[in-house]
């Protein structure tokens, strides 16, 4: 236990880590967000596939001596364009990333292998490191959210519309296929943020938990996206100041954090479905008590 | 004169050498409820995908009201097939009915006390109050078409158009919801455009029936068009149209080679009233 939790000097180590505080809480309000519509798009398997090839871009600036930050948009960039660019329907997206996931994670394996530098710099792109976030990668950080965010922001009441009513959002003459290209993208965006902080291995935890929890607490267009942001903050400044005390990397804590989270919505859900929802009218005429369809 | 809802002239859709339709004529007045039928792939519903403004037509005219098919027209309403929802969508019915009204719209907006009203008054029209803040994935099929509707109906369209509405929905359901469509159209002169391959659940509501088959199309009163004589040179095969108390039967239309399509008791298990 003692090489797990040593909470001497925890103070003069908050201040080391003072900006990944910053850049945990960022990506979780950027992941708790994008988090919703990996969800009610059904695209976890998306974020997957585009962590690795957001790995094998870090892994490739860390040989050149590139900037990692840079080398992982890339990667997730190039990712998403792939994904949004070549499956468009979800069976064809689902195969375009299986087929691009196990080469991303390839050539990332290939590249920290050929790389001579510090060992502790590998590890922490596969599962995460905690004062890796200097001043200059904070910047880009910060840059980076704001550009996800300020691009939800304008695209996401018909993104929503688009993802849950496909047909009335035709009709109403919405581009299905711009906005879930863009989407993608702004997903790319987001994954390469959570790749440098949890590490390739572990951004589903950031990404899809929070959302996936949130979703089953509530069916608020407002509160949905709201908790799963909260949970996403909880797990990511939650793990760092938790691995403070110790020598293992982040990732365990902002993982078990999440899906503790995620247990107790998975409880309070079946509780409150048992329940019931709303306040059905009777309708004896038309409706035999109205059972919730699954 | 008043300005139809839906005017078609002359208008025929062709993919290559495969002509769909054409010489389509048809001038809906507002209020009016046609119901269009026919075989799967006649082009039904590349009919509604070219008033959407989704499909141009090869020849002819469609105008809405006196004007061109735009994209995403506030003066058309949309009412698609039931299907099932994931129980964990994050939208509540009245989200749904809000998003027909400004999903369309980038950005994001605090949506005001008067927009709200709207979707208020659209659900109670169609008596989906109660359950107004439930989570879309846990209504019924008939809950959900009838949000459906009131989600159509809340840019207050001049035309609506219905795509098998009725499809997977239980008897009583089927005639809820068609009853609805009937009074919206009576109460406030929306014209009605209804695809169904089934007509037998809003035959005593439709004032014009559209028919298309491969032998082409016919434009008329149910009595007029869902005659043996005539569906048997739609279809180009002799096809017997008998009336069973008060409901129409058609038999030997050559995708039903069984023959005979009737559904006393249960529509949804089997389609008629032309052809699946």
């Amino acid at each position: 236990m003692d090489r797990l939790f040593d909470f001497s000097d925890y103070g003069a180590l908050l201040g080391l880590v003072h900006n990944s505080l910053v850049a945990a809480a960022l990506l979780g309000v950027v992941g708790g967000l994008v988090g919703v519509f990996v969800q009610v798009r059904d695209m976890q398997f998306a974020v997957h596939g585009i962590s690795e090839l957001s790995f094998a871009g870090a892994a490739a600036a860390l040989l050149l001596g590139g900037s990692v930050a840079l080398g992982s948009v890339l990667g997730s960039v190039l990712a998403a364009a792939l994904i949004g660019g070549l499956g468009v329907r979800a069976r064809d997206r689902n195969s375009v990333i299986g087929v691009l996931m196990p080469f991303g994670l390839g050539l990332g394996v290939l590249f920290l292998s050929l790389y001579e530098g510090r060992a502790a710099n590998k590890f922490g792109l596969l599962t995460g490191q905690i004062v890796a976030v200097d001043t200059v990668r904070l910047g880009w950080l910060v840059g980076v959210s704001i550009v996800v965010l300020a691009g939800l922001a304008v695209i996401w009441r018909p993104l929503m519309f688009v993802s849950v009513d496909p047909e009335v959002a035709a009709a109403r003459g919405l581009p299905a296929g711009v906005l879930s290209v863009v989407f993608t993208l702004l997903l790319g965006l987001a994954v390469s943020l959570a790749v440098q902080v949890v590490g390739a291995l572990l951004v589903l935890s950031l990404l899809v938990t929070p959302a996936a929890a949130a979703f089953r607490v509530t069916a608020s267009p407002v509160l949905a996206p709201l908790l799963s942001t909260l949970f996403a903050v909880v797990s990511a400044v939650g793990g760092i100041l938790l691995a403070l005390g110790g020598s293992i990397p982040i990732s365990p804590f902002v993982t078990t954090i999440s899906f503790a989270i995620y247990l107790v919505c998975r409880v309070v859900s079946a509780r409150r479905r048992r329940s019931g929802w709303g306040t059905r009218v009777q309708d004896a005429q038309l409706t035999p008590a109205p059972a919730p369809v699954r | 004169m008043t300005t139809s809802a839906l005017s078609l002239r002359d208008a025929g859709i062709r993919f290559g050498d495969r002509v769909l339709w054409s010489g389509l004529d048809l001038e809906l007045q507002p209020g009016e409820f046609l119901a269009v039928l026919g075989p799967n792939g006649a082009g039904k519903s590349t009919l509604l995908k070219a008033v959407l403004g989704q499909q141009p037509l090869s020849a002819g005219e469609l105008l809405i009201g006196g004007q061109g098919p735009g994209r995403g027209s506030d003066r058309v309403g949309y009412v698609p097939q039931q299907k099932s929802m994931d129980a964990a969508t994050p939208l509540r019915a009245r989200d749904l009915v809000a998003l027909g009204m400004d999903g369309h719209r980038f950005g994001l907006r605090r949506r005001t006390a008067e927009q709200r009203r709207r979707v208020a008054d659209a659900l109670e029209a169609v008596g989906a109050t109660g359950y107004a803040d439930a989570p879309l994935g846990l209504l019924s099929g008939g809950e959900q078409q009838r949000v459906r509707i009131a989600q159509a109906l809340a840019t207050d369209p001049s035309l609506l158009l219905c795509d098998e509405p009725l499809l997977s929905l239980d008897l009583r359901h089927q005639r809820a919801v068609a009853d609805m469509i009937d009074r919206r159209r009576h109460e406030h002169a929306t014209a009605v455009v209804f695809v169904t391959h089934e007509i037998n659940p809003v035959l005593d509501l439709v004032d014009r029936v559209l028919y298309i088959a491969a032998g082409g199309h016919r434009i008329g009163a149910p009595a007029e068009v869902l005659t043996s004589e005539t569906l048997s040179e739609l279809y180009r095969t002799p096809v017997d149209v008998l009336n069973v108390r008060g409901r129409v039967v058609v038999v030997g239309t050559p995708d039903e080679p069984g023959g005979c399509t009737h559904h006393e008791l249960t529509p949804e298990a089997q389609p008629a009233g032309g052809a699946a």
